[in-house]
C-alpha cells in the first residue's frame, strides 16, 4: 500500500498542492484526474522520485521511503512517460533488458527470458529486434510498459497514457491496464480524460489548480 | 620520375610524423573532449567557469602561438622544469587545443539529448555513469560525428604547424626539397599526399556515419 501523508509542493511561491493526503491499496487502479495545471504530473513526478517534496511523507507498506534515493530500496515505482522515452539506439529487447542487467544485476540470460515473456504478454514478440523508430505509437507505449515491468515495480505509474494515441487505441490501453490489474499490479494513472478514468479506476482522485 | 622517387622517402618520412601527431592527438583529445564537454554541461558553477575559460583561451589564441608558447615559452618558467622535447611539446599543445574544440562539439551533442532520456534512465534505477555510458554517449556520438569529422580533417592539415618548433613533418620535408632543388614538384607531391590522406579519412568517417545509421 502506498500512502502520501500531508505532502506539499510549490515552485517559486506558486503552490501546486498543499497538505495532500492519498492512499492506494495494493492491486488497485488509482486515477488522478483534473485539468492541466492542476499538478497531476508533478504529483506523479514526486511519487517516482523525479521531483522532491517540500513537506510530508511517503509510506510504502507502512514504511517511510524516499523515491529520490533509489539505491536505498529496490525498484519500487515504474513509470510510463507520456512520450514513452524509449532509448532510440537500442533494440526493443535491449530497451527492456538494460536496466534489469545494470541495476538489478540480473544475468543477460535471465533478463532476456523475462523480457521475452513480457513481450509475449503485450503481443510484441515479433518486434523484439526492431528499433523504436520502427514502431507505431501504441507499440512504443507497450514497450515502455514492458520496460517498466521488467524492473518488477510495486507500483506502475502512467502519465497521460491516452493523450498521444488514436482514439481507437484507447481501448487497447484500457485492456492492458485491466490485464495488469488482474496480475495484481498496483497502478496509478494520470489523465485528463474523465471517461477513460471512469472505465478503469477503482479510485479517483481529483486535482484542481490552486487558487 | 627519377626525381620523384628520390625525394619520396623523405616526404613519406615526414608524412609518418604527420600521421603520428594526428593519431596521438585524437587518442588524447577525443576522450578528454567528452569529459570536458560533460563538465561544461554540469551544474557545478566553478567547474563550468574554469572550463569555459579554458575553452575561450584555447579557441581564442592561434594554435601556432600555443605551440611556440609550449616549446619556447614554458622552459623559461621555473628554471626549465616545464621543458618538453619537440615532439612532446607538439602533442601537448595539439591535445590541449583540440580538446577545447571537441569539448564544445560534445557539449552541443549532450545538450541535444532530451531531459526525458535522463529521467527515464533515472526511474529505471541507472546510476549517473551508467546513464552516461549506455544511454547518452551512444546517442551523442551519432549526433556529433559530422562535426567531429570536420575537426579531424582540419587536424591533419593543422599538424603542418609543427614545422615552427623544428619538427620534420610532411610539409617541412617538401619545403626543404623545394628550396634545395629549386623545383615545385615536392610541393605538388606534398599537396597530393595531403589530399590522399583526407580522402582516406573522409571515406572512414562516412563508414562511421553509415555504421550509426541503423537507428534514428
Amino acid at each position: 500500500m502506498l500512502e502520501l501523508k500531508n505532502i506539499s509542493k510549490s515552485f517559486n511561491q506558486r503552490t501546486v498542492w498543499h497538505d495532500l493526503n492519498l492512499k492506494i491499496e495494493d492491486g488497485k487502479i488509482l486515477c488522478i484526474v483534473g485539468q492541466s495545471g492542476g499538478g497531476k504530473t508533478t504529483l506523479l513526478r514526486c511519487i517516482s522520485g523525479l521531483e522532491t517534496l517540500d513537506a510530508g511523507e511517503m509510506l510504502i507498506d507502512g514504511q517511510s521511503f524516499n523515491p529520490t534515493a533509489p539505491h536505498e530500496n529496490d525498484a519500487v515505482i515504474g513509470v510510463v512517460f507520456q512520450d514513452y522515452q524509449l532509448f532510440p539506439h537500442l533494440k526493443v529487447i535491449d530497451n527492456i533488458t538494460l536496466a534489469p542487467e545494470l541495476a538489478l544485476k540480473q544475468s543477460a540470460k535471465q533478463a532476456k527470458q523475462t523480457a521475452e515473456k513480457l513481450l509475449e504478454r503485450l503481443s510484441l514478440s515479433d518486434k523484439a529486434d526492431l528499433y523504436p523508430y520502427q514502431l507505431s505509437g501504441g507499440q512504443k507505449q507497450r514497450v515502455a510498459i514492458a520496460r517498466a515491468l521488467a524492473m518488477k515495480p510495486k507500483i506502475l505509474c502512467y502519465d497521460e497514457p491516452t493523450s498521444a494515441l488514436d482514439p481507437g487505441l484507447r481501448d487497447a490501453v484500457k485492456k492492458i491496464i485491466l490485464q495488469l490489474k488482474q496480475a495484481g499490479i498496483t497502478q496509478i494513472v494520470v489523465t485528463h480524460d474523465w471517461e477513460f478514468a471512469r472505465q478503469i479506476a477503482d479510485q479517483t482522485f481529483k486535482l484542481e489548480p490552486q487558487q | 620520375m627519377h626525381y620523384i622517387l628520390q625525394i619520396l622517402p623523405s616526404l613519406l618520412g615526414g608524412a609518418k610524423l604527420t600521421l603520428e601527431i594526428f593519431f596521438w592527438t585524437l587518442v588524447g583529445s577525443l576522450p578528454l573532449g567528452l569529459i570536458v564537454g560533460l563538465g561544461l554541461t554540469s551544474h557545478f558553477k566553478p567547474l563550468k567557469a574554469i572550463l569555459h575559460f579554458y575553452v575561450w583561451l584555447m579557441r581564442g589564441t592561434p594554435l601556432l602561438l600555443q605551440l611556440i608558447f609550449v616549446f619556447y615559452g614554458l622552459p623559461l618558467i621555473g628554471n626549465g622544469i616545464f621543458t618538453l622535447q619537440r615532439y612532446d611539446a607538439a602533442l601537448f599543445a595539439f591535445i590541449l587545443n583540440y580538446t577545447a574544440y571537441f569539448a564544445e562539439i560534445f557539449r552541443g551533442g549532450l545538450q541535444s539529448i532530451p531531459k526525458g532520456q535522463y529521467e527515464s534512465a533515472k526511474v529505471l534505477r541507472l546510476s549517473y555513469w551508467q546513464t552516461i555510458r549506455k544511454i547518452v554517449t551512444p546517442q551523442v556520438v551519432k549526433i556529433v560525428l559530422p562535426s567531429i569529422g570536420n575537426e579531424v580533417i582540419n587536424l591533419i592539415k593543422d599538424s603542418s604547424l609543427v614545422y615552427v618548433i623544428g619538427l620534420g613533418d610532411l610539409l617541412r620535408a617538401g619545403n626543404v626539397a623545394t628550396s634545395r632543388d629549386v623545383t615545385l614538384i615536392p610541393l605538388v607531391l606534398v599537396g597530393i599526399i595531403y589530399l590522399l590522406l583526407t580522402a582516406v579519412l573522409t571515406f572512414v568517417l562516412r563508414k562511421f556515419e553509415r555504421h550509426y545509421s541503423y537507428w534514428k
